[in-house]
């Protein structure tokens, strides 16, 4: 009995010891669940060809991962980051009170998010502005758009908003305001529709002007009721939270022929037999025109390394090395076939260089 | 004598009355009947539902779809030098020997995008079978051989589950054909599913490692919870006095069996990995999170056990000149076991199932490597259920539902278990 129990004491030293003794020895990524498809399967390519072990990725958002990232260095903070859009200033910021000097930024390659609905209705052709006015909170008076007017939206149909749409009622499944996917639906689709308001364009070139002229609490404040008009999403019902599981938007779609979803191209890709995208200005949303950007709604995925966890993590050079590789991210590597829209050779051969050579990004 | 009559006319009503209230009593005691029977058909559809919905999505996963290639082991590509070094022979690129095999099998594919094309229907687990195979026994280099290996996941599902179900087309859909007519198709017990880690080729992954991360998390759980348990239910049981504060502790107990289980996991984030600095995402940290979340139930289930040991065996006890502890752990605490462990069981099913506390903690994770100790990183069944129900890939669903049935397995068993246990042990005081 007494031996048990000093074999329980001492294994719980050891996991306490071993714990804290400042070993890893494997790579610790975090970040958007948009990249984590395409993170988890250079992980595991990586993992198979070389010695190295397989990288944990968790999956924690955008946000949540730049905040994990930027909370020091040493083991029990991750290696990398990935993220469905640019880093911010004030998290670089928060990055570098908390030791994280070098931070090297690596494009990956893009994603649409498609406006996809079931097969079984007729495909949509939406302009930007179709969609501002179907889903923003609020929107110019119709009488009098450009009078400088709001009005809460009255839109209930898709005829109300554009005549040459399907008399459907507006209803549309999309990801809920803590996805990343959401963010960058609101930036490229519906801020692109609300700028075509000059009034409200207006507002954001008056914010410029106020910035520049040194007023700083105008500047922000004309900001962000800028993004208020073009950012706000309707909450009477007509906009559906489903959640961050895109899986699940697509069987919805397929059980109400009416509904449109908004989720990532990949999605999209998987089920080509069920749902269909819609033209978004007149492009339909296919890799050849995500890839070339003629698709309005595309938006750059980017990956944050820690230049000083290098060398003391072992791999993450041939973790780079690999999925900056041509048969990862070329035109035709493995994360094309899960879906990534690779970029051009040019700015591949410029982040290669930075993600080989460690070139940590400017502040 | 109008008396009497009205005493006669009374009785009669009385008669009927009651007969009537007792015909009103028996609908009623029916109704009731067929309302309870109701609710219970009513379950079990719902139930039966649930289990044909996923096992019919989910048979399919247990088998996998080969492909037979004939491969020449080229010795140019595996061992160019001939020294059959282990270490060269376990880098070579077996990619190759498979691209090799498909263009001879289809000549006519000139073209880069055909070729792109045909290259999928193998899956990239071919490789790694190839390996295997040459590493074992490096005398079949230079020799050629039909072999059946992994198919890809739409090849896979379209010759499960036809064409509409898969994003095979055109070019494809002939290939199949052909492969089909030559017999070159067959399906196969899945062993991957239960041998290998995870992985993003729907067909290449497993369960294996969310298996081995769940029973470290329910090790440590019931290595944990088990004795804090029964120690606090005995001592608040047999030995506290009633006061002020063992009421309230009692009150505690109880609300925590009905805390929602993301608090434990924000509480383990705050405390173990922020505070003690534990490794994320080890079945450690898992563990200690979900011993919080089972240890009231495990206090409520053990002190009734307790509470249902009659006093005479107690009063016996102590009347032969039996110490107090000698009262309950001679025999009190062995009658009550049964009734303990079953509490116990149940409190671990629960925790088995459990996901929420885990995404604090990190376990909600992609990890291939499959743990090998409680400080490794690890998920495990339900978040591995989460994980792939989110996948984009449709192969991935079938994969869903046949993890949830591994996972009801093992619920089913525990609770089976806990059944027997208490049949076997259970005395009953009457």
């Amino acid at each position: 009995m007494k031996k048990f129990r000093s074999a329980i004491a001492m294994s719980l030293v050891f996991a306490a010891g071993g714990a804290t003794a400042g070993t890893r020895d494997y790579i610790y990524v975090v970040g958007s669940s948009t990249v984590y498809p395409f993170a988890t399967v250079v992980a595991e390519n990586f993992g198979k060809s070389t010695k190295f072990k397989t990288p944990k990725i968790e999956s924690t958002g955008s946000g949540g991962g730049m905040k994990l990232f930027c909370q020091g260095v040493g083991v029990k903070h991750p290696d990398i980051t990935n993220a469905s859009r640019r880093i911010k200033q004030s998290e670089l910021k928060k990055c570098q009170t908390n030791g994280v000097k070098g931070v090297i930024e690596i494009k990956i390659g893009y994603d649409g998010i498609a406006i996809a609905n079931s097969k079984k209705a007729p495909q949509f052709n939406l302009s930007r502005k179709d969609i501002f006015l179907a889903l923003a909170k609020d929107v110019p008076d119709p009488k009098d758009p450009e009078s400088g007017k709001l009005i809460p939206n009255p839109y209930s149909t898709w005829k109300e908003v554009n005549p040459a749409l399907p008399a459907y009622k507006i209803e549309v499944l999309g990801p809920p305001p803590t996805s990343g996917t959401r963010d960058a639906f609101a930036e490229l689709a519906m801020e692109g529709g609300c700028k075509q308001f000059a009034w409200i364009k207006q507002i954001k070139s008056d914010s410029k002007k106020a910035k520049k002229a040194g007023d700083k609490k105008l500047a922000k404040q004309l900001k962000s009721k800028y993004k208020a008009i073009c950012h706000g999403v309707r909450e009477d019902g007509k906009y559906i939270e489903a959640g961050e599981n895109d899986n699940l938007i697509v069987q919805k779609l397929e059980a109400n022929p009416k509904a449109l979803g908004v989720f990532g191209y990949s999605y999209l890709e998987q089920n080509e037999d069920q749902i269909q995208g819609s033209l978004v200005d007149g492009v339909p949303p296919e890799f050849e025109l995500i890839a070339s950007g003629q698709y309005p709604v595309s938006r750059p995925l980017y990956m944050y390394v820690k230049e000083s966890h290098v060398g003391k993590i072992p791999g993450i050079r041939e973790f780079l090395a690999e999925f900056t590789s041509d048969k990862a991210w070329g035109d035709e590597g493995y994360l094309v076939d899960k879906g990534l829209i690779p970029m051009p050779k040019e700015e591949r051969e410029e982040y290669r260089k930075a993600a080989t050579q460690l070139i940590p990004m400017k502040f | 004598m109008t008396d009497r009559i009205k005493a006669t006319v009374k009785r009669g009503q009385v008669r009927e009355a009651i007969e009537q209230s007792l015909i009103r009593r028996r609908k009623r005691n029916r109704r009731f009947r067929m309302l309870g029977l109701g609710a219970v058909i009513l379950g079990m559809l719902f139930l039966g539902m649930m289990f044909s919905s996923i096992i019919s999505k989910g048979y399919s996963a247990f088998v996998r779809t080969d492909i037979q290639l004939e491969i020449y082991f080229d010795p140019e590509v595996i061992d160019p030098q001939g020294a059959r070094n282990p270490d060269v022979l376990a880098s070579a690129t077996y990619g190759k020997l498979v691209k090799a095999a498909l263009r001879k099998a289809y000549p006519e594919v000139k073209k880069r995008k055909g070729k792109r094309k045909l290259y999928r229907l193998v899956s990239t687990g071919a490789i790694q079978q190839l390996r295997d195979l040459v590493l074992s026994d490096p005398a079949i280099i230079g020799t050629r051989k039909k072999l059946w290996l992994i198919a890809d996941d739409d090849v896979d599902q379209y010759y499960k589950h036809g064409e509409n179900q898969s994003r095979l087309k055109g070019r494809q859909l002939a290939w199949m054909a052909q492969l089909r007519a030559k017999d070159a198709l067959k399906t196969s017990f899945n062993t991957n599913f239960f041998t290998a880690g995870d992985s993003r080729e729907p067909e290449l992954a497993g369960i294996r490692g969310a298996v081995v991360g769940s029973f470290f998390v329910i090790l440590i759980t019931l290595g944990l919870s088990l004795p804090l348990g029964v120690a606090a239910a005995i001592y608040l049981e047999e030995f506290s006095p009633r006061n002020r504060w063992t009421d309230f502790v009692e009150i505690n107990i109880n609300n925590l069996a009905a805390v929602p289980s993301i608090v434990f996991g924000l509480l383990g984030l705050a405390v173990y990995i922020n505070f003690f600095e534990l490794p994320r995402s080890a079945p450690l940290v898992g563990g200690l999170v979900l011993t919080l979340m089972t240890l009231p139930t495990i206090i409520i289930a053990s002190r009734a056990a307790l509470k249902s040991v009659p006093p005479s065996i107690r009063e016996a006890a102590l009347g032969m000149g039996a110490s107090k502890m000698q009262m309950v752990f001679h025999h009190v605490l062995p009658l009550a076991m049964p009734g303990m462990l079953t509490g116990t069981i149940i409190g671990l099913a629960q925790a088995l199932g459990e996901t929420a506390p885990l995404l604090m903690i990190g376990m909600v994770a992609f990890i291939v490597d499959i743990p090998s100790s409680i400080l490794d990183p690890a998920t495990v069944l339900p978040v591995q259920i989460y994980l792939w129900a989110d996948s984009p890939e449709r192969a991935f669903t079938e994969k869903t539902s046949a993890a949830i049935m591994v996972l009801l397995a093992f619920l089913v068993l525990m609770n089976l278990f806990a059944i027997w246990l208490r049949r076997k042990f259970e005395r009953r005081w009457d």
